[in-house]
């Protein structure tokens, strides 16, 4: 057996993990924006406890975000049987796998793109409203290009997360090959049958390169943006 | 168009206090640092939410505190010349121009690019970046990128204080063109007297947040007692007169007025030009007889109007010269000597060299 060749199981297992670490990604990606963009730029009543509730996955063990969310998008769970009736399932499946991936990398997001929003000087956005844009208008054209290193460090970072995420991955959607196993579950799987180091290896070298490569992808993303948006 | 301001408004330890109307021209809001100049233009352009206040450029009421009425910034149309440039870094020079006339409806834009370009001298700056401009070039760009907006009011927030002294120089005359080329009226934010008095049409003078004298330029600059003690050696009065001839031969260029005549060294334009002229208290001598075989060429008759102190050695003695005001400071002992009192008869004796000009004046 040389070192790439993968087993159907294990290929599934890497398809699966960056379908669900891309999609955890683009989902987060929008209300990590909004959220970020709240707790950089506005003053409102329970700030300390959003940013709390944001940063809670960070903090907790991930078992316990895993089970919270068993608890709350189960089928029994009280949005998890709600959004059920329309047909959107996340228990045992890789929508729940991507939604725990989501959670986990969420924090990480906001944190990137919120440093990044406060680094933008407010008295640009002051200049452009003077010239006519919206506030609206003003975030599209003047804090988002600003902004856009942060966000492609956030994106990446959520990536990696997820990619990496085991706890809260295991606990809400369980470890069925071909649905919800990736890559840390597929790879703690094989250390736990006689015969399956070769396996874990390769595996764990698919894992190092895929977190390498996102690295440098975003590397190069940064700084090309930097370049762009310098002073 | 006119400007008509009335503001009243906390801010920290600030009370902002200031009502005038301007007719149009350059308005200069003039005091030192800290005595609320800032503010009193974040509230004109909306920027800060004034706690009393009525605004109105022309029949558009901007705020009106009264009735509840405020228009957002973004609506009101007025161009800010903020004192660091803020050119978005993110775009080429091409685009922070094109910035404003995206926001303003058809209809409205009266301003023209060629024209905009060419005013500020900025047309080869286009497809660089604001990071490879110097500070001078920036502040051009950022006065054609409020003025492509096509605004109905401009607001200069102290546009050349981050600027060395070539850097004012090299912008004054583009402010002069401005000032007589746009037929919008300017506010323009100053703690300097040369760049007011060289400027304003019309001068507000804040201080503390309170207004304390608004006026004509050439009344205000009269007033030695508003400027500022940092400002002091600048204190002067402003002539606005004509040019009636050059004299090829000593590069001299003879301007006449009401006071009489002044010559001032180089070339200021065909006769007829109109020029202001700067003349500093400082600068200027007084004799009780016409004085003969002085180097000075102007000599300016007039009678003294009032005295008034100014530091513990020196007053300030202003001439009434056929309905226009020279200040002259002298020291206190001179003012003794010489007897001078209002109604004494007088010459004043400025050098040409020590007349500020429309072209001599760097700072």
């Amino acid at each position: 057996m040389t070192l790439l060749s993968l087993t159907p199981e294990e290929w599934e297992a890497v398809r699966l993990s960056l379908k669900v670490a891309t999609v955890a990604m683009i989902a987060s990606l929008p209300v990590a924006l909004a959220v970020a963009w709240l707790l950089a730029r506005r003053e409102f009543w329970g700030k300390s406890l959003l940013n709390g509730v944001v940063h809670l996955p960070l903090v907790m063990p991930p078992v316990v975000t895993g089970y919270l969310l068993l608890l709350t998008f189960g089928t029994k769970g009280p949005i998890g049987a709600f959004l059920a009736e329309f047909g959107i399932v996340f228990a045992f499946r890789w929508t729940g796998a991507a939604l725990a991936c989501a959670v986990m990398g969420f924090p990480l997001m906001v944190r990137a793109i919120r440093l990044s929003i406060e680094a933008v000087d407010t008295r640009l956005e002051s200049a452009s409203s003077t010239l006519g844009a919206s506030p609206l208008w003003a975030f599209l054209t003047i804090t988002l290009p600003l902004t856009i290193p942060g966000i492609i460090a956030g994106m990446i970072l959520c990536f990696a997360k997820a990619m990496g995420e085991f706890g809260a991955t295991i606990t809400f959607v369980s470890n069925i090959p071909g649905e919800t196993q990736t890559l840390p579950t597929a790879i703690y799987t094989l250390t736990q049958v006689p015969g399956g180091d070769a396996g874990a290896l390769k595996l764990t070298a698919i894992s190092i390169a895929i977190s390498l490569g996102a690295l440098l992808v975003s590397e190069f993303l940064a700084r090309r943006a930097g370049q762009r948006i310098a002073a | 168009m006119s400007l008509s301001v009335d503001v009243r408004h906390h801010l920290g330890g600030l009370h902002l206090e200031a009502a005038f109307d301007s007719s149009g021209g350059i308005t200069a809001v003039f005091g030192a640092s800290g005595c609320g100049k800032t503010t009193l233009v974040n509230v004109i352009a909306g920027l800060i939410r004034p706690d009393v206040a009525r605004i109105s450029v022309g029949d558009t009421v901007l705020v009106d505190t009264t009735r509840g009425t405020a228009i957002p910034p973004s609506r009101r149309r007025i161009g800010y010349v903020f004192q660091e440039a803020r050119l978005f870094p993110h775009m080429s020079v091409e685009t922070n121009l094109a910035y404003g006339e995206w926001f303003t409806p058809k209809a409205e834009r009266y301003a023209r690019k060629a024209q905009v370009l060419d005013l500020l001298g900025i047309g080869h700056l286009l497809k660089r970046r604001p990071r490879d401009l110097s500070g001078g070039e920036k502040q051009r760009v950022a006065i054609g990128r409020a003025l492509l907006a096509s605004p109905r009011l401009l607001l200069m927030d102290e546009p050349l204080a981050s600027l060395d002294a070539p850097r004012k120089a090299e912008i004054m005359p583009y402010l002069e063109r401005l000032r007589d080329e746009v037929k919008i009226p300017i506010v323009y934010v100053s703690h300097s007297v040369a760049e007011v008095m060289r400027l304003a049409t019309d001068v507000a003078v804040l201080s503390q947040g309170k207004l304390v004298a608004f006026g004509s330029a050439a009344d205000i600059a009269q007033r030695l007692d508003l400027v500022p003690a940092e400002e002091r050696e600048e204190g002067g009065v402003i002539l606005d007169m004509a040019v009636a001839s050059h004299d090829e031969s000593f590069d001299l260029t003879l301007l006449s007025s009401g006071a009489g005549n002044i010559y001032v060294p180089g070339r200021l334009g065909p006769a007829g030009t109109l020029a202001r002229v700067r003349i500093r208290a400082r600068d200027v001598m007084l004799a009780l007889e016409e004085p003969r075989n002085i180097s000075a060429l102007n000599i300016l008759r007039g009678t003294v109007a009032d005295i008034a102190p100014a530091g513990a050695a020196s007053v300030n003695v202003r001439l009434d010269c056929g309905g226009v005001a020279v200040v002259a400071r002298i020291t206190r002992h001179s003012a003794a000597v010489l007897k001078l009192a209002p109604g004494t008869p007088a010459y004043a004796v400025v050098k040409a060299v020590s007349v500020s000009g429309p072209s001599s004046e760097a700072r």
